[in-house]
């Protein structure tokens, strides 16, 4: 009687704290690398706190916030940077992203080899990438230069001038994103029914019209994903941009910030300048920017009519 | 029955496997290694593979990142207690901030280094002691000041090559610049006179009695006429189109040496180790000679050891060993760099050194010379961050984004910025 009474209550038991024990460590993972930096860093940003000495750092409550947003103008550049990339990124990405994904849906022969083929920029190394665009972009012996001098239109400085720079770290960006988007643009094409275009076709919509009217609608779900995807991804934009300008300079984005975004302004202040407390303010206000930022790239995608 | 026994037989062996595993690693760990974090070209492989021969039990790894990552990544290393290398190398723009933190290092003089302390030019030693008497690093090499040139050029341009007649167009800067824009009317298509303005600027900064501080710790670079009379002969070179606009330690600049884009560079000593990594075919084209306005100093080095290595007591050994006068010597014949211990000043085996790379110019005396005569420039807390910031503002007079005196402005804006 006992005995079962005993494996009873151990059932109940199970029944009802074992699933709490099963996602447990999903919770314990992202509280110890996700929720306990993100507490922390909010905690360093209200300190006066030099990078090298922790024990000297003093409670200043929102000083660096006023600072950082009242008296900053390197920071406002940076984000004018960052919301310029982020326009000269995220749009020719999603469109060359359908356009390709378009390409890949037809029977074409060893199309496998292609699908695989435009997933390759992504998985290349973002350093390796970014250098050998640096390269391609270079003033005096840069192949984009020299062709553009095959057509007499003289030689670019492409770090020296905000659009240029722009356009450069934007190219890099495109072609390393614009694969990965086609491929998940493809897997949902795959799945419209092909009775719907039959349908569309009886009724005279053309190539065209069956691609504005049909596809890009039913692929509306996957375009706010990629959308904001591409957002976020491009808030914290540091790589190509700190790569683009080697040297001990790297972090201030060109010789008068022309390019420097808004992780790299954190980096220069974080390890550069050793403030702690201030490079921990512009991330809290750079993770609060990308969500109003990633929200309003959702409320655009999501007026893709629906029919 | 007998399959759970299995299992415990199993679980047995692996434990066993595991723990004999770790216990045989600890076995093999009498040999100690020892990290050693450098930037650029030090000169040391050959050194440290002769201190691993004639020392079995130790290993030693050598980590080189470039000067800006090696910096950036030794402050994190220190800021979060972990991952720093047991031997760290700091150049003479940071030494300065780091030993504001010296409690980070290991104090050398608690380490036998008090008894050293007369090995070195007395302004090396005093440059990383901090403020209440810690020693955080030994130092390496001074860089001294000359101008390496490549004779092909000059000759090319109609002026003279040999040593001695070159440096007598320049014995200011002002002629160096005068002397500039005669080689740039007569100069090969895409050959400029010097590499670019921040090079040239950071030579006469090096000069300057007095740098970007003054000894109490305050920027005074505002007011500094020195360095604004130099500012505006450079900006003036600009204008004159003397300049190859390539910033100095960029890969562009690398590239500028391979491709001849200019006919001289600023050379503090460790610069020649740079020019023959860099453009090892253009060897026998340079030469050296000395700068114009009187000797000076741009970088040299110093090895520290963080406090949160494992192996102090034998990275002291080694870094003592490693910056004593006889390696000191070695280094100066193998790569260059210029010694920090007055005592090889004077030592004919340094002075009558010829560099076959650069038309076997006599730099042991060219360099010993200057470095008697230097006169020490006190570096304050962020001396290498004012030195980036004035290299971008030149940059923007060079990219014709500014002129001289609003970039002068912002200059002088972000400096004070970095203090406040």
């Amino acid at each position: 009687m006992t005995v079962l009474d005993r494996a009873a209550r151990r059932h109940r038991w199970d029944t009802r704290f074992a699933p709490y024990a099963y996602v447990a460590p999903y919770f314990l993972i992202f509280g110890v690398f996700g929720l306990f930096p993100l507490l922390y860093t909010i905690w360093v940003s209200l300190q006066h706190r030099n990078l090298l000495d922790s024990g000297g750092a003093s409670f200043i409550g929102f000083g660096n916030y006023q600072r950082l947003l009242l008296a900053d103008p390197y920071f406002w550049n940076a984000m004018g940077n960052t919301l310029s990339l982020w326009l000269l990124t995220t749009i020719p990405q999603i469109l060359f992203a359908l356009g390709i994904a378009q390409l890949l849906n037809r029977k074409v022969r060893t199309r496998t080899l292609f699908r695989m083929g435009v997933i390759l920029p992504n998985v290349t190394s973002v350093a390796a990438v970014t250098i050998i665009f640096a390269q391609l972009f270079g003033r005096d012996f840069g192949l984009i230069n020299w062709v553009l001098d095959l057509f007499g239109a003289g030689h670019i400085d492409w770090q020296a001038g905000t659009a240029t720079s722009h356009i450069a770290i934007s190219a890099m960006v495109v072609w390393r994103w614009t694969g990965y988007h086609a491929l998940i643009f493809l897997a949902s094409m795959q799945a419209i029914p092909s009775s719907l275009y039959e349908a569309a076709t009886l009724d005279g919509a053309r190539g065209w019209q069956r691609f504005w009217r049909i596809t890009v609608p039913l692929l509306r779900p996957q375009i706010i994903f990629s959308t904001i995807i591409a957002t976020t991804g491009n808030m914290r934009l540091l790589a190509e941009p700190l790569l683009f300008n080697p040297g001990t300079a790297a972090a201030t984005g060109g010789s008068d910030r022309q390019f420097q975004t808004a992780a790299l302004y954190l980096y220069e202040q974080g390890f550069t300048n050793y403030d702690f407390g201030y490079s921990s303010t512009i991330a809290v206000v750079l993770a609060v920017a990308t969500i109003i930022v990633a929200g309003l790239g959702y409320l655009v995608t999501k007026r893709i009519q629906t029919d | 029955m007998r399959s759970k026994a299995m299992v415990i037989v199993c679980a047995a062996l692996v434990t066993g496997m595991v723990l004999s595993g770790c216990s045989g690693e600890s076995g093999a760990g009498a040999k100690t290694k020892l990290t050693i974090g450098l930037f650029g070209n030090f000169g040391y492989s050959a050194l440290l593979k002769e201190y691993a021969s004639t020392h079995p039990d130790i290993e030693i790894q050598d980590r080189t990142a470039s000067y800006s990552d090696h910096h950036k990544n030794m402050a994190a290393h220190l800021a979060t207690g972990n991952g720093a290398a047991d031997i760290e190398a700091i150049d003479t723009g940071y030494v300065a901030q780091f030993k504001a933190t010296a409690d980070k290092f290991v104090d050398l003089n608690t380490k036998g280094g008090d008894k050293l302390k007369d090995r070195w030019l007395p302004w090396k030693w005093a440059a990383s002691l901090s403020k209440d008497d810690k020693q955080i690093g030994y130092g390496t090499d001074v860089g001294g000041l000359a101008i390496c040139y490549r004779r092909d050029l000059l000759e090319a341009a109609g002026l003279p090559s040999d040593r001695a007649q070159v440096a007598a167009l320049w014995p200011t800067w002002q002629d160096f610049m005068a002397a500039g824009k005669r080689f740039q009317g007569r100069a090969p298509a895409g050959v400029k006179w010097f590499d670019g303005g921040p090079t040239v600027l950071n030579a006469i900064v090096g000069q300057a009695a007095t740098g970007y501080y003054d000894k109490s710790d305050q920027i005074t670079v505002g007011s500094n006429q020195e360095i604004r009379q130099g500012w505006d002969l450079v900006v003036d070179g600009v204008k004159a189109d003397l300049s190859a606009k390539l910033l100095y330690s960029t890969p562009v600049w690398n590239t500028g040496f391979k491709q001849g884009q200019f006919a001289t560079v600023t050379c503090p000593a460790w610069q020649m180790a740079k020019i023959k990594d860099q453009a090892p075919d253009t060897a026998g084209k340079w030469d050296v000679t000395s700068v114009p306005g009187g000797g000076g100093n741009w970088g040299g080095s110093y090895l520290t050891i963080p406090k949160q290595g494992k192996n102090i007591d034998k990275a002291v050994e080694l870094a003592a060993w490693l910056t004593a006068p006889e390696q000191q010597a070695r280094v100066f014949t193998t790569a260059g760099l210029l010694p920090s211990t007055p005592k090889l000043y004077d030592d004919p085996a340094i002075v009558n050194y010829q560099n076959p790379f650069f038309n076997n110019a006599p730099v042991g005396k060219l360099f010993t010379d200057a470095a008697k005569k230097l006169q020490p420039q006190y570096q304050g807390p962020k001396a290498g961050d004012v030195q980036t910031a004035i290299g971008n503002a030149m940059q923007r007079v060079e990219q014709g984004k500014q002129n001289g005196e609003d970039s002068w402005r912002q200059f002088v804006g972000d400096v004070r910025k970095l203090t406040s």
